[in-house]
């Protein structure tokens, strides 16, 4: 385990050095994928960070791959695929959507659903007899009372 | 000797906790007077020892002793004065001893401001802190002590990780572990509640100010964190759903709800159980995240020292703390009677939506956390799961909240008519998208529909915000409508506050610019309708960094704005290169320049950053923290313990 | 009373995942390439630019290991002497020296002695990504038909070779 994190720590760059890389895009659009991309894939060798904001050296190495493949007109799913294939979903900071991600991609939404039939439930549950009516005089009190002071509460 | 003293008086609190939590709570179930009285000097005193210890390890980096291990690691001669101290709580060791000893000032808190709870109910809720205590405690002295030696004594220390050599250490932590730990408060009050049988409105009112509180400073140290990571790390990021932020968020959320649930239980008695319930499920979300920072099960830019040795010693903690905590919940909460009646259109019921939302929000951001764990621990293969994921839910999820938020206060409790409601907003809904698009297309450009449903959202929730407030003044006669109670203007701002916050993520996600340029002395670049011009760098010497220093003056149409000077620094003892942004903020925009590579000749290449409205997203933090203070701050809870006393006394004896 | 037992019911599971979460290394990354052929390449080997190393030739007919390793990697070196004694026993190893300049590369063999039947030189790292990976050192396990079989992350200690590679190497090499 010590060897681990003595490997990684040398593979980690140090902090806050490479990252400015200033790339000549022919087209905007092209900056625009560039930057989408690389925002979307992990830099594997850092403590939870994208390619953008790394500054490690492979992360370094992986955006000019990015770079490198977009110039050369590969699409945005071919060069995910690149990189996946590589080094498997981990890559991705958008997890995909296979079998074993249904839970974390669906289950929010089904919790919301679910979250939604209990409110139901408790609304049924709940409901209020309609209160008895007013007599007169009570009437006339209550509307004394709420012209003097008016409703307060928060 | 300090550091001695220093466990020593560690030690002692350690003892103190353990006299705290056994009597009073044995007295308590044992009907002895002189047990129960024993809780209150007892929490004092722990929390005067653990004064005396943070002071010692304090002391101990001032005086740059480095036969204290922890001193050495993390501390250095050449540091400045200001960061030395702040470096007691920059590493694993001192941290926690700084959350331990908050949670003493807490428990030191509660006994001395509990006039009106009777003596039984005070010294359970010290008990189950001083329990909380002796777990911590004990923690550190086995596990994490900041106190050990290091022998030989080395000449000088490792210095502090520069990426803590700022402000930003001094205050965030201090104020998220007042809100972290403080919500072991509302959770102490919801077991005693339950030990004692006395889950009635009384309580429901006692715990509000304190969960208030609680969570102001949560609020306030996340706010602390987002800012601070903007402009140290983030490349204008200001959240990167991050384990370590994910763990302090989750305690945010579900402290939120619990703050609308506890107004439901103090008005009308209702959802009690489901009111302890969040309790528990608010501090065990605080202790969740105190295992996931420090036991290095998740991979983390925040996360502190990754031992798996420390991380089993935390589990086991929040398993006895939370599982005792749940079967308690289990075995009393079914006797808890809630007759509330009210109708599906009511307050109580969007309170509940509210609750629903906010616990789904919750739960999904503690899914999206361990999800890569729970595959892994399946053999299922490993992937990451980062801001593309929580974007994608978290903003459906939470986005009915913005527009129900400022509905709340509106609606009757019990039962009230929709159409009435919607008579009184119905207006609001063509204001609020026209001043969206108002907004979009004079100062910036008429983005995408999300943005202009940010916007309109935005306006909605701060216009229904204030709504209240405006019927209240129309009521009533001249100024008179002014005096409200605090609790409303604190609803009020804090609702106003959600709303600058939501017009800060939208429109700073969706307007920011930036560029990245080689630029030459004498070059300038254009961005975002500024002119930002290079003249160069220059050398110099910090106290414990060398660094060089750009210049660049930024212009908007002709006239010159601001002057940054961004730095590149080469910090001497861990040989760190640090980037340091320069940032001219504003509330309109942020312009930020961030130095990168020197290239050939003078050259160098920069990033530069237009970033409107970044600042309304911390100002929205403020605000919130503001009025949950406010709401704190309320009369009624203070007076309203004379008459608490009555019932509270009768409850005495339960 | 169902219902109230069930928050308990799911931190009891939480807290199982967590326990479990702590025997696991969240850093280390699986490779998608176990089980495919070898990412095919020619190099400069490290010794003779002129010369090629061609992986589709080397890294087949024979089971060997695929060591990605620097002379700047100071796990590298641990891992070293071990590497010269497998060597010695008639293992056959191939290196690839990444990100590093070739004199330094060099030197570093002739310090610590050369276990490798041949070395290829990959000054910018381009081929390292082709392997997926990510650190050094790490080794592959290839198998005759040129097939990846195992990746093996971090400095590979005599207890790494007794559980898991050796009885490998030894299992791929009665394969046809």
């Amino acid at each position: 385990m010590k060897r681990l994190m003595l490997l990684l720590a040398l593979t980690l760059a140090l902090p806050a050095s490479a990252g400015i890389e200033v790339r000549q895009f022919p087209n905007p659009e092209l900056e625009t994928r560039y930057q989408h991309l690389i925002e979307q894939l992990r830099c594997l060798v850092c403590q939870n960070q994208s390619l953008a904001d790394s500054n490690a050296d492979l992360a370094e190495d992986l955006r000019d791959e990015v770079y490198t493949m977009l110039l050369a007109g590969r699409s945005d799913t071919e060069i995910v695929d690149f990189l996946v294939q590589r080094y498997g979903d981990f890559v991705l900071y958008k997890p995909p959507v296979k079998k074993t991600t249904w839970l974390l991609w669906f289950g929010p939404f089904a919790a919301l659903g679910l979250g939604g039939i209990l409110l139901w439930r408790i609304g049924r549950k709940r409901r209020p007899e309609p209160p008895p009516p007013l007599s007169d005089a009570e009437r006339r009190r209550l509307e004394k009372l709420l012209q003097d002071h008016g409703s307060d509460d928060a | 000797m300090t550091a001695e003293l220093g466990q020593l008086a560690l030690i002692f609190a350690l003892l103190m906790a353990v006299v705290q939590a056994f009597f009073p709570l044995a007295g308590a179930a044992l009907r002895l007077p002189a047990w129960v009285a024993v809780a209150r000097p007892a929490a004092r005193a722990q929390a005067l020892f653990l004064a005396v210890s943070f002071y010692c390890l304090v002391q101990s980096f001032v005086v740059n002793d480095f036969s204290v291990r922890y001193v050495a690691e993390h501390s250095n001669s050449a540091l400045p004065l200001f960061y030395r101290i702040a470096a007691a709580w920059g590493a694993h060791e001192g941290s926690v001893l700084l959350w331990a000893l908050i949670l003493g000032l807490w428990t030191a808190a509660v006994s001395l401001f509990n006039r009106g709870l009777s003596e039984i109910f005070t010294a359970r809720v010290l008990g189950i802190l001083g329990l909380v205590s002796v777990g911590i405690l004990a923690f550190i002295l086995f596990t994490s002590n900041p106190f050990e030696r290091l022998l030989p004594v080395p000449p000088d220390g490792n210095d502090l990780n520069p990426l803590l050599q700022d402000f930003g250490l001094a205050v965030h932590p201090p104020m998220l572990y007042m809100g972290y730990v403080g919500m072991a408060v509302p959770f102490a009050f919801a077991i005693a509640a339950l030990m004692s049988g006395t889950l009635d409105i009384a309580w429901a009112r006692w715990s509000r100010p304190w969960t208030l509180v609680a969570w102001s400073f949560l609020t306030l140290g996340i706010t602390l964190g987002s800012w601070w990571a903007y402009y140290e790390l983030g490349w204008g990021g200001w959240w990167f759903w991050d384990p370590v932020e994910n763990a302090s968020f989750m305690p945010w959320l579900m402290a939120t709800a619990l703050i609308h649930s506890l107004a439901v239980t103090e008005k009308r008695g209702a959802f009690k159980a489901w009111t302890v319930l969040l309790a528990i499920f608010a501090f065990s979300l605080s202790l969740l995240g105190m295992f996931l920072v420090r036991s290095g099960v998740l991979v983390s830019v925040h996360a502190f020292a990754n031992d798996p040795e420390r991380g089993l010693f935390i589990l086991v903690f929040l398993g006895l703390v939370i599982g005792a905590s749940l079967l308690l919940y289990a075995l009393r909460a079914p006797a808890v009677r809630d007759h509330a009646r009210f109708h599906w259109f009511s307050r109580e019921a969007l309170l509940l939506v509210n609750n629903v939302l906010l616990v789904v929000a919750a739960a999904s951001v503690l899914l999206g956390t361990l999800y890569p764990l729970v595959l892994d621990a399946l053999g299922l293969g490993k992937i990451s799961v980062g801001p593309p994921y929580f974007g994608s839910v978290f903003a459906p999820v939470t986005a009915p909240l913005f527009l129900l938020a400022g509905i709340g206060p509106l609606v009757a409790w019990r039962r009230d008519n929709p159409a009435r409601l919607w008579r009184q907003v119905r207006w609001l809904v063509p204001v609020s998208l026209s001043a969206a698009v108002v907004v979009a297309a004079f100062w910036f450009r008429i983005g995408d529909l999300v943005t202009l449903a940010f916007l309109a959202t935005a306006f909605w929730l701060g216009a229904t915000a204030f709504l209240p407030w405006w019927q209240r003044l129309r009521r009533r006669e001249g100024w008179r409508g002014l005096r409200q109670p605090a609790g409303f203007y604190g609803m009020t701002l804090a609702h106003f506050g959600l709303a600058v916050f939501l017009v800060g993520v939208g429109v700073s996600n969706h307007y920011s610019v930036e560029r990245t340029v080689r630029l030459a002395p004498g070059d300038s670049a254009e961005l975002g309708g500024y002119r930002f011009l290079f003249q160069g760098v220059r050398a110099f010497d910090g106290p414990n960094y060398g660094a060089d220093e750009g210049t660049f003056e930024v212009y908007r149409d002709g006239e010159r704005v601001a002057v940054l000077h961004p730095q590149k620094r080469f910090y001497r003892v861990q040989r760190n290169v640090m980037t340091e942004a320069a940032i001219d903020p504003g509330l309109r925009r942020d312009l930020y320049v961030a130095l990168g590579e020197p290239l050939e000749g003078d050259a160098w290449s920069v990033r530069l950053y237009v970033k409107p409205a970044v600042r309304w997203i911390w100002l929205g933090g403020l605000l919130m923290m503001a009025g949950g203070l406010l709401a704190a701050a309320d009369r009624r809870y203070r007076t309203a313990r004379a008459t608490a006393a009555a019932p509270a006394s009768v409850n005495a004896t339960a | 009373m169902l219902k109230y037992l069930l928050p308990l019911g799911l931190f009891a599971a939480l807290l199982i995942l967590l326990g479990v979460g702590l025997t696991l290394n969240p850093r280390e990354v699986p490779s998608p390439l176990v089980g495919r052929p070898a990412p095919t390449f020619t190099l400069p080997r490290l010794d003779d630019p002129e010369t090629p190393f061609d992986s589709a030739e080397r890294l087949r007919g024979r089971v060997s290991l695929f060591n990605v390793w620097a002379s700047w990697c100071v796990a590298c070196r641990q891992e070293h002497p071990f590497l010269m004694q497998l060597a010695r026993q008639g293992v056959t190893i191939y290196g690839l020296d990444y990100k590093d300049t070739r004199e330094a590369g060099l030197q570093w063999l002739e310090r610590l002695g050369n276990p490798y039947r041949a070395v290829a030189f990959d000054a910018a790292g381009k081929v390292a990504i082709d392997w997926g990976v990510y650190g050094v050192p790490e080794t592959f396990v290839i198998d005759k038909q040129g097939v990846i079989r195992y990746k093996h992350i971090g400095p590979i200690t005599p207890k790494d070779w007794e559980e898991k590679l050796g009885p490998l190497v030894a299992y791929l090499e009665k394969q046809p």
